[in-house]
This record gives C-alpha cells, structure tokens and sequence, in this order.
C-alpha cells in the first residue's frame, strides 16, 4: 500500500451532501476483475453526458478547467455512504485523489480509504465551509494535508485539526502491510481456533 | 453493570486487544460473491497465501446473475467472466460455492439464513454492505471491502475499532398496512442516513419481538442506509424456531448446546447504551420515498416536500437536487406518482413471507397495462417455495413476470435495469441516483405498497385494499 505523510494539491469542491459509492463509480463498472483502471469512469453520470463516457459535461466541476488537476476533494457530509465497494477508493486514487475532505464520511468508505492510501480528513461544517469559500474564490487555491501534524492548511493559510484513529494513522504514514501485521498474532489466532473446538463445538 | 449484546459478541471474538492498536476479532463465517471477490483471491495468489479455513466462507452468484436464464452461455461476457472467476477461485481454493446453476444459488443475505449458516452470537462478514441483514439472528454481522475480504480469507480475522451502542426501542402493534419495510423506512426518516455512522444499532421492543425471522431481516437490512455499523436483535424463541433443522444447524446434542449458548446473547437488562432511541409503532405509516436517498421519505399520505421546507441549507439543496433528479414538483400527493415498472424482490424483501404477502395483494387482480411487474425470489429455494404454494400463477396471472433468483433491479449489475426517466415502485433498499439503472428513478417501499403501485400504474395507498 502506497504511504501517506504531507500532501499539498489542488482542491476540487464538489458540494453536495450523502454522495454514495454509486456516484462514485456505477455498477457497469464494477465487472472488472482486476484493480486498475477504475479512475476512468470516477463520478461517471455526472461526468459524461453519454452512457459510454466519451462527452464530458462542461458543467461538472471537476471537468472544469480550474480544477482539473485537483488532487484534493473537498465535498459535504457523509461522503461514501451505500455500497461496501473498494472500487470507490480505487476509482478516486486511480484519478489522483490523496485527500477527501468532508464534515463526515460512511464507515465502510472510510476503512477502505486507510487500505488504499487516501487520507480522509472530517473537519467541522464551518470549517468545511470556510475551504469550499475559499477554493471557489481563489484560482487554483491549493490544500495542504499533513498527517504527522494531523492538520489541514487552506489556501490562504488557515490550519484546521483533524483527527485520525492512532491505527489508522499508523498504516497510512508507513504503508503497513495489514496482512502481516495481523499475522504477527497468529499464535493468538490458533489459540483461539483451539478454544472453539470446546466453548462452541457445533463451530469447529 | 451490565452488558449490550454488542459488547458480547465483541468480548467473545476478541483475539487480540492491546490498548493503543486496533483489535482483532475472529469471524466464524465469512460470505463471498461474484463482484467484490476477485481481486482478493488475486492478492491472496500474489502472495502466496492459502484461505486459512475454507470451511468457513460460502460463496454463491448473485448481483450479476441473469432471472432471464440459467444458461450461462447467454450471460453477456463480463459478468460471465466474473462468475467465473468466481469458480475457478473457489475451486483452487477449497471453497463452497452455491454457483449460479446450483438449486439453492440465491442472494447472499438469502441464502445464509435459509441454510442455517447464520448463527446467534456469530460474527459474520461479507463484502456486501448488507451484511448487516444477519443480524436478525442476534449475530454481529457487517460489510467490508475487498482488502478486508483478502483479510480474512488469510487470517480469518478482522481488524476493527469497536463501535459505539444504540438502541432502538419499538414498542406497540403495527397498524393496518404497516410492514417491517416501513418501520425501517420511517426510522432512517427520523434520524438520517448519517444518523447511525460509528454506532451499531440493537432494534429491541414488542414490535420486534411480534415479527418473523423474515421481517426481522428486512430490518436489520436497511441498518446501513442509517449509516449503522451493524444492526442487530436478540435472539429468542423465533429464531431458534427458524434455524432449527437448517442444513448447517448444530443437530442432536449439538444443538441443545448450542441454544443454550446463544441464550446468553442479549443485552442484560442493565446494560448502557451511547444513544437510546424510542419510537411508537402507531406512528409508523405505510412509507415511500420522494427522492434519492432513503432518508428523503414520508407516509403514503404525505406530499413531495417544498425544498424551501428545509432550514439546513445541505438539506435544502440535497431536497432541489432530488426533485429535479425525480422530476416532481413540491406540494404533489405522493399517491398520485405514476410509475413504470415495478420491482418485487432483494435482499430487503426477496424472501418467502414478502413474496406471501405480494401475492395475497395480486390474488385475483390484474396490474396496469402501462406497468412492467417483475418478481424475483431471493433465492431458488424461496422460489421453489413460492412455486410450491401457487404464488408464481398468481403472479403471472396477474400479469407480473415470475424470474429466477438474484439481486436483479435492486443494482442493475445484470439486464434487468430502469431504462433514463423511468420511473420504479421498488422494495428495494437504495433510491440512489442510477441506482436500478442509468437516469431510473426510484420509489422505496413495502411489497404491499409495490403490488398497488403495479395495480394502479401510480404509487397509492394500500390500506384502500385491506
């Protein structure tokens, strides 16, 4: 997994609250059987006016020219809700996304975002505000996320904190293998698995 | 003090715990599909690793799966691939798989229940995000992603931060028309699609108690589109009732055990919850949703709302976005919406006891001419089930269409889809923009509700029927 320590990038504000993984990357794109290539078809209905995804909508804001390099995405509350599908983080990391940025994210989203190297910040609503005043003013206002600090800096130099789960922290700044850090305690597994054979028998 | 039924089955998986880390817990099953499967099976190839116990993760075929055919050659190419892929990975693996063909293939959170895999007291995960429908059964059951599935078919364990408590309390006797559908429905109104994020939900309280294994499930269902974690009920007298006999229930003295087991998985009576909230089930309405989240709901006798009605402004906005997507105008009575096509089926309401009560509605009745009605078993024993009590004639000769089993209009993965502007009576559990099919728009409500919709050509209030 790809490690998360300091970014700064261009923000994109997508303002819209409950944005679910739907949106993020629809169904038809869900049959792939590999992990790649999904950056293509991120926010596809919005971003395309034709099913196929060959006509950009000139209206959507990330297709706008001011925004077309964002690497930071800055949207409303509860951002990743719906559907478990990883292919929503891969779809935003494949575009180029690093940080999302939001007054709250859905549960599933957010541990799928640990394990692929997107740093998930929730700031307060005002503070979101103040960012989304800030990107739609400022051409090309830039968004600094530094995760040792456990802060976001604003375009013109504001600093917000967030807070991050110390774990969570952890695998993003080293890109840990999770895998492996669980199998550090596979005596524990076994032990437990051996446990089972009498506490629930019918199980083991 | 007392503990949640949450905090035990927590306690009880708990196989690593240092303060300061992230937990471990173990998973004692594990359910695998077609589309979020693939590439965990890869990355476990790209390493090297084995499942660790293959006897305890099941896998079937279901969000891509054609109700058309069973004939996989007709299947179009990449969900075939996917399918697959599907076999050949349970195959190298060692892996059960109820595949596409296979008599009891069916939807995932069908399937688990009708076979006796889902258990009290377990923790059950699949990469589906409502996993959280086996929670029915007194079990801690959640949706992860695809690296978490990776997780546990190597490790048969799940790293997890523990969840805060709520309980939701629902007392009363459900009122005319009033299904399990619109207590959950009404729910996410009251408190939200967010209302629920960091929490896992113990729905308790007589109304919950006087409801089937089936309609405990379409509860516990919908806990995600709260944003909950997990949703759960105790288990009791019910449950055992259902499980009993199941082809993976414990048999014998086994099961004497394992009941007394799972008898101790419920919340004592003085245990704390984070966050306790009651509702009167006389409140509840039959419910349908105005627009394209399942928190924008209101009663059949209530009005697409005036978005100026909002005083939150991302409320207000999210409200002018919804209608203009659901191209309705405020102040409208929602039993007047016409609707299109009509949906009958999901893991929200593809089960037995739902197919019982659409059929009731549609005995004798004929759908609208201008309406497509399809029906889908959640699985093809509830489909042999149905079939075995007439309900697929009384369909069919209502006019609506008898499919095989799968997660079919709910996602559109296959060709059952909502062509742009149509618009769908669903008993799904998602009215997400695109949801059912590019530019479909999407109506949430019960089987009941669904059957008049089909019967009048516009969304109506079932109770003019009962």
């Amino acid at each position: 997994m790809e490690s998360f320590v300091k970014h700064t990038g261009l923000a994109v504000p997508l303002d819209r609250a409950n944005i679910d993984t739907d949106a993020i990357i629809p169904k038809q794109f869900l049959k792939k059987i590999d992990r790649k290539g999904f950056g293509k078809h991120l926010f596809h209905e919005w971003r395309y006016t034709d099913y196929e995804g060959t006509k950009e909508n000139p209206e959507f804001v990330l297709n706008k020219p001011a925004y077309r390099s964002a690497t930071v995405l800055l949207t409303r509350d509860n951002f990743g809700c719906g559907s478990s599908r990883e292919h929503a983080p891969w779809a935003l990391a494949d575009y180029g996304f690093r940080v999302i940025i939001a007054p709250s994210f859905a549960d599933i989203f957010y541990n799928n975002c640990v394990k692929n190297g997107i740093l998930l910040t929730a700031l307060k609503s005002n503070e979101v505000d103040d960012l989304f005043n800030e990107t739609l003013n400022t051409k090309y206002a830039k968004v600094t996320a530094d995760l040792p600090a456990q802060k976001i800096i604003s375009p013109s130099g504001k600093i917000f904190s967030f807070v991050i789960n110390p774990f969570a922290k952890d695998c993003l700044l080293k890109g840990l293998d999770q895998i492996g850090w669980t199998l550090q305690f596979n005596d524990k597994i076994s032990g437990y698995e051996q446990k089972l054979a009498t506490t629930r028998p019918w199980l083991a | 003090m007392g503990k949640t039924l949450y905090q035990k089955i927590w306690d009880d998986h708990l196989v690593q715990d240092t303060p300061g880390q992230i937990a471990i817990v173990y998973v004692d099953r594990h359910l695998v599909h077609e589309v979020t499967s693939p590439q965990a099976f890869e990355g476990l190839r790209a390493s090297g690793k084995k499942v660790r116990v293959p006897n305890k993760t099941f896998a079937t075929m279901d969000h891509n799966v054609s109700t058309r055919t069973k004939d996989l050659a007709k299947t179009e190419q990449t969900s075939r691939l996917q399918m697959e892929t599907l076999s050949k990975n349970c195959k190298e693996f060692g892996i059960t798989l109820y595949d596409f063909q296979h008599k009891d293939q069916g939807i995932v959170h069908v399937i688990g229940p009708e076979m006796g895999i889902t258990q009290p007291g377990m923790i059950i995960v699949c990469g589906d995000s409502h996993t959280s429908t086996h929670g029915a059964f007194g079990a801690l059951a959640f949706g992860i992603g695809t690296s978490e599935v990776e997780h546990v078919l190597a490790t048969q364990t799940l790293q997890q931060n523990k969840a805060k408590s709520m309980l939701i309390n629902i007392e009363g006797g459900l009122g005319k028309g009033v299904t399990p559908k619109d207590i959950i429905l009404y729910i996410i109104g009251q408190i939200g699609t967010a209302g629920a994020t960091g929490y896992v939900i113990e729905y308790a309280g007589s109304a919950i108690r006087s409801l089937s294994m089936e309609g405990r499930m379409t509860i516990c269902n919908m806990s995600i589109e709260a944003g909950a974690r997990a949703g759960m009920i105790a288990a009791d007298e019910t449950t055992f009732r259902y499980l009993q006999g199941r082809d993976f229930s414990p048999k014998g003295d086994q099961w004497q055990k394992a009941m007394a087991y799972w008898k101790n998985f419920k919340s004592d009576p003085d245990a704390k919850f984070d966050r306790v909230i009651n509702i009167k089930v006389e409140d509840v309405k039959p419910q349908v949703t105005w627009g394209t989240s399942p928190g924008q709901v209101t009663s059949i006798e209530g009005k697409v709302p005036d978005p100026a009605s909002f005083s939150n402004p991302v409320e207000r906005q999210a409200a002018i976005d919804a209608l203009k997507y659901m191209d309705l105008k405020p102040g409208i009575p929602m039993s007047s919406i016409p609707v299109d096509k009509v949906f009958i089926g999901s893991c929200t309401n593809g089960r037995i006891e739902d197919l019982r009560a659409a059929a009731k509605m549609s005995k004798g009745k004929k759908i609208s001419a201008k309406v497509q009605g399809i029906v889908v078993p959640g699985s093809g024993r509830v489909r042999r089930q149905a079939e075995q009590e007439g309900l697929d004639k009384i369909f069919v000769q209502a006019g609506f269409e008898w499919r095989y089993a799968g997660c079919s209009m709910c996602l559109g993965m296959n060709d059952d889809q909502l062509k742009k502007g149509e618009r769908c009576a669903s008993t799904s559990n998602r009215n997400f923009e695109g949801r059912q099919g590019p530019g479909g728009r999407t109506h949430l409500m019960s089987p009941e509700m669904a059957v008049v919709a089909a019967m009048e050509g516009r969304i109506s209030d079932v109770r003019k029927y009962l």
